[in-house]
């Protein structure tokens, strides 16, 4: 069974309509890129998956979306729950206020995570969940000795993996990833690249991106956006093999960006 | 290493506790907010209540336009103070407004960086002094230069008079207008005044084109603001305008303003009930007055705010 | 370039500068004058004696008590606004009750915040009379506390609407719930702005008069309980300072230069908190 499933999903800020009518099915532990000219509503999509767009006063959502069968968009659902299975990756890493161990505490503290791992919780049990995400985003070794340093005094690229290894720490199923490298420099870019194949062993990567080749790198599932529509989706490898639709073409050789 | 075990129970059990807690901070957030607003409408009311009893013996008309004050005889004409409290401000106002200008100017458009933060900083230490000492420093200073001024121009004064109240006034409220100004000055873009730089106007010809016109309403709102703060400024100006209860006619004369009427009486005067009413009612002048020019000048700055920005 | 525009330029700069210097030499001025005073008659005694035989006659004596009153007014009012104005301006963030309701309250909160000192002095006897209390400490206090609840309410709502959405967007993001996120992130982000509010009414509390002038009497004494009236700086100043008796003057002139130095050593305090509490700020 698909791991999310997007039924006839229709969203607009105020009277502009920026989704229309999205159907959608995303396989389990897959990365899937979602692509598509810039304003196309990739980031809303994305938004969509754990009601971060509720956040928005004059947003309306209709449709719905469904988690192992279960409809996220049910009033009777609490959002802090949904948030904790579907975690989302920024564009750009805000470091919460606090020190880099704090950053990553953070989300095992709310969902009182730590408290139940390694049988009993302390701050024994703490630091070894925070080491093991900060492992898994592979950041550990940069910043190992400077734990208690603000997360703002990070390097954006080292930033963008402490996202990743917060968003991990929450033990999500989902990663919602929102250009996760377009603030990074190559080299940044590349690491964090890495700990996405990595991790898709265990989690379904929903990645939008801006940049063609990443999705090829990447992708085993590609969604194609234009102006709020869903033009075309399926695997990667026919998806640039054999497009159907003439927006796609036009889109994968560049003539339209 | 993993959280083990059934993951949807775990969720379930832990929200109780953080659902309790978020509860409990909306609706505490929602009675702060709410005990704000009925502090504000507990402030108008209480001195209506107080003010009411007034109105049964005099009229409006009396009240704001009488020039006789005998709160022994019931006549509690307040004429004569709105005139002192008017006079005063727009006094000082008159002083204050073009070198509040010329320095905001100055610091938003030609100063640099540095020097507008420490200028700026030192603007803030003035508009926080106690207005006590301002009064101070107008008993010591002000006053006998007044009374020196009005020697030479040949009209007999103690120096206690309008003009050394609206002197002290005016020193009180410069720091705070330009502290407005220039932040509204700042808010014009940058890309605004290179425009008009490249077209090969110079500084003051920017200002006076393009920056002046882009920020006239902030810098209107600037002063309205001055204006409320000094229109209900009390101890200063007390220390320094002489406080004899008649229309002042010229600069030299002493005058009377409304804050001055409160802070003299007030307390002693619980004898004669509608002393007290009157007394209340010039409160709530002052409220109404400073409240309706806060509110304009609010909307006013919003409104520059707004198009700054887009 | 043409000489008329550029005598129009330098006239004006003149003129500009002019009124630089003229704030400039107004502060300094007042600094001036309340020193030369203030260190004439500032000694020892000064500062920890209370007046013997009435503030307002000569004899020996200081001003310990308005000293001692003041911290003891302004120290009770800061917390009380405190305990108050952090609710408001955490809950005045749109998701606690929207935008409109919030545009209102800040509406109020500029009303409140520009209204005379002398207006809350005389709704606070109106409000004491009423309850049956006398010119006092707790008068006082109370009185204070409304002065400066919207001076600190204002202030920290400025700094919390300075948080970047996209920070808060990060802890809901995780599943945080509102609570969560303004405590975890908003207020420490914000702590510097919020330390500054206090700091800055703080200062105002503590200058001024008008509104302790009926609700917080004054007296010889250091207030033994909340009910006793209460001697305070800027009443020092201004009860004293219009007699012809040198003695009580001088007291005026050193309750004015140390209610100067404090208000002066204050606004430093608030700088140098918003730099040491900014560590962990996300620009
Ligand atoms: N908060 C908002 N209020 C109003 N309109 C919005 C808002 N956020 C996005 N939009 C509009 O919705 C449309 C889709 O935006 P979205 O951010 O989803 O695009 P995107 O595909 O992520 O673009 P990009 O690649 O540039 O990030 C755009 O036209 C945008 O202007
Ligand atoms: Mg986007």
């Amino acid at each position: 069974m698909a791991h999310i499933q997007i039924q006839q999903l229709r969203v607009s800020y105020g009277s502009l309509p920026v989704l229309n009518d999205i159907n959608l099915e995303i396989p389990d532990r897959q990365i899937v890129a979602i692509i598509g000219p810039s304003g196309c509503g990739k980031t809303t999509l994305l938004k969509s998956m754990n009601r971060l767009l509720d956040l928005n006063e004059d947003v309306s959502v209709t449709g719905s979306i469904l988690l192992d069968g279960v409809n996220i968009y049910d009033p009777a659902m609490d959002v802090t729950c949904l948030r904790k299975r579907v975690g989302f990756l920024p564009q750009r890493p805000y470091p919460l206020p606090m020190s880099i161990f704090e950053n990553v505490a953070f989300g095992p503290r709310i969902h009182g995570l730590s408290v139940l791992s390694a049988g009993g919780g302390g701050k024994q049990a703490e630091k070894s969940l925070v080491e093991h995400y900060l492992r898994l985003a592979g950041l550990w070794d940069e910043v190992k000795d400077r734990l208690d340093e603000p997360a703002a005094k990070l390097s954006i690229g080292q930033q963008q993996r402490l996202a990743l290894a917060r968003v991990l720490s929450i033990e999500p199923e989902v990663i919602l990833a929102d250009e996760p490298t377009s603030a990074l420099d190559p080299v940044s870019a590349k690491l964090v690249e890495t700990q996405f194949k990595l991790l898709k062993e265990n989690y379904t990567i929903i990645l939008v991106t801006h940049i063609l080749r990443q999705a090829r790198r990447l992708a085993d599932y590609i969604v194609f956006l234009y102006m709020g529509d869903l033009i075309e989706h399926k695997p990667a490898a026919v998806f640039f093999s054999a497009p159907d639709d003439e927006k796609t073409k036009a889109y994968i050789s560049g003539e339209i960006s | 290493m993993m959280p083990s075990g059934n993951k949807q129970f775990i969720i379930s059990r832990l929200s109780g506790g953080r659902r309790i807690r978020e509860a409990l901070a909306l609706v505490s957030g929602r009675l702060v907010l709410i005990l704000i607003n009925a502090l504000a409408l507990l402030i108008f009311c209480g001195l209506l209540w107080k003010a009411a009893p007034l109105f049964g013996i005099i009229s409006v008309s009396d009240w704001l336009f009488s020039s006789s004050w005998h709160p022994m005889k019931n006549q509690f004409g307040l004429f004569p103070f709105i005139v002192g409290t008017v006079s005063v401000t727009l006094l000082a106002m008159i002083i204050a407004v073009p070198v509040c200008l010329g320095a905001a100017i100055y610091l938003s458009e030609y100063a640099g960086r540095r020097f507008r933060e420490i200028a700026r900083w030192l603007i803030d230490i003035l508009a926080g002094i106690p207005s006590v000492i301002y009064g101070l420093c107008g008993v010591l200073v002000i006053v006998p230069f007044v009374a020196f001024l009005g020697e030479l121009m040949g009209s007999t004064t103690t120096g206690y008079s309008l003009l050394a109240g609206g002197l002290v006034l005016a020193v009180m409220v410069i720091p705070f207008i330009i502290s407005i100004s220039v932040e509204v000055l700042r808010m014009v873009p940058d890309p605004l005044r290179e425009c008009a730089l490249a077209l090969g106007a110079t500084r003051w010809e920017t200002v006076k084109y393009v920056v002046l016109k882009k920020a006239k309403r902030g810098l209107l709102a600037a002063v309205v603001l001055g204006f409320a703060r000094a229109f209900g400024e009390t101890m200063a100006v007390l220390m320094v305008v002489g406080n004899v209860a008649q229309v002042p006619v010229s600069l030299f004369d002493p005058a009377y303003p409304l804050p001055a009427l409160i802070a003299n009486n007030y307390g002693e005067v619980m004898s004669i009930p509608l002393y007290d009413a009157a007394l209340m009612s010039a409160a709530l002048i002052l409220m109404l007055v400073v409240g309706a020019f806060s509110l304009t000048a609010h909307y006013t700055l919003l409104k520059i705010g707004e198009t700054v920005d887009s | 370039m043409n000489p008329k525009r550029n005598r129009e330029e330098k006239l004006f700069r003149i003129l500009m500068v002019a009124a630089l210097v003229l704030v400039f030499a107004s502060l300094a001025g007042i600094i001036l004058v309340v020193a030369m005073k203030g260190l004439a008659s500032l000694n020892l005694s000064m500062i920890i004696e209370t007046p013997k035989g009435g503030y307002y006659l000569g004899k020996e004596g200081g001003i310990a008590n308005a000293i001692v009153g003041s911290l003891y007014l302004v120290t009770g009012a800061t917390i009380l606004a405190f305990l108050i104005s952090l609710p408001v301006a955490l809950a005045l963030q749109k998701e606690y009750i929207g935008r409109r309701a919030a545009a209102i309250t800040r509406l109020v909160l500029d009303i409140l915040w520009g209204t005379p000192s002398i207006v809350y002095g005389a709704f606070g006897f109106v409000i004491m009379v009423y309850l049956g209390i006398r010119a006092s400490l707790l008068g006082g206090i109370i009185v204070l506390t409304l002065l400066m609840i919207p001076i600190m309410a204002r202030a920290m709502d400025e700094a919390v609407r300075l948080v970047p959405f996209e920070l808060k967007e990060m802890a809901y993001a995780m599943g945080a719930t509102r609570v969560e996120t303004t405590l975890a992130v908003v207020f420490r982000q914000a702590l510097p702005g919020i330390c500054t509010g206090v700091i800055l009414a703080f200062g105002r509390g503590i200058g001024d008069a008008a509104s302790i002038l009926f609700t917080a009497g004054y007296t010889d004494e250091i207030p033994t309980s909340l009910m006793d009236p209460v001697a305070s700086l800027p009443l020092a100043v201004f009860f004293q300072a219009g007699t012809p008796v040198p003695e009580v003057q001088a007291r005026a002139f050193a309750a004015a230069l140390i209610l100067l130095a404090i208000v002066i050593i204050v606004n430093l305090i608030a700088r140098l908190l918003g730099w040491r509490f900014s560590k962990h700020i996300v620009r």
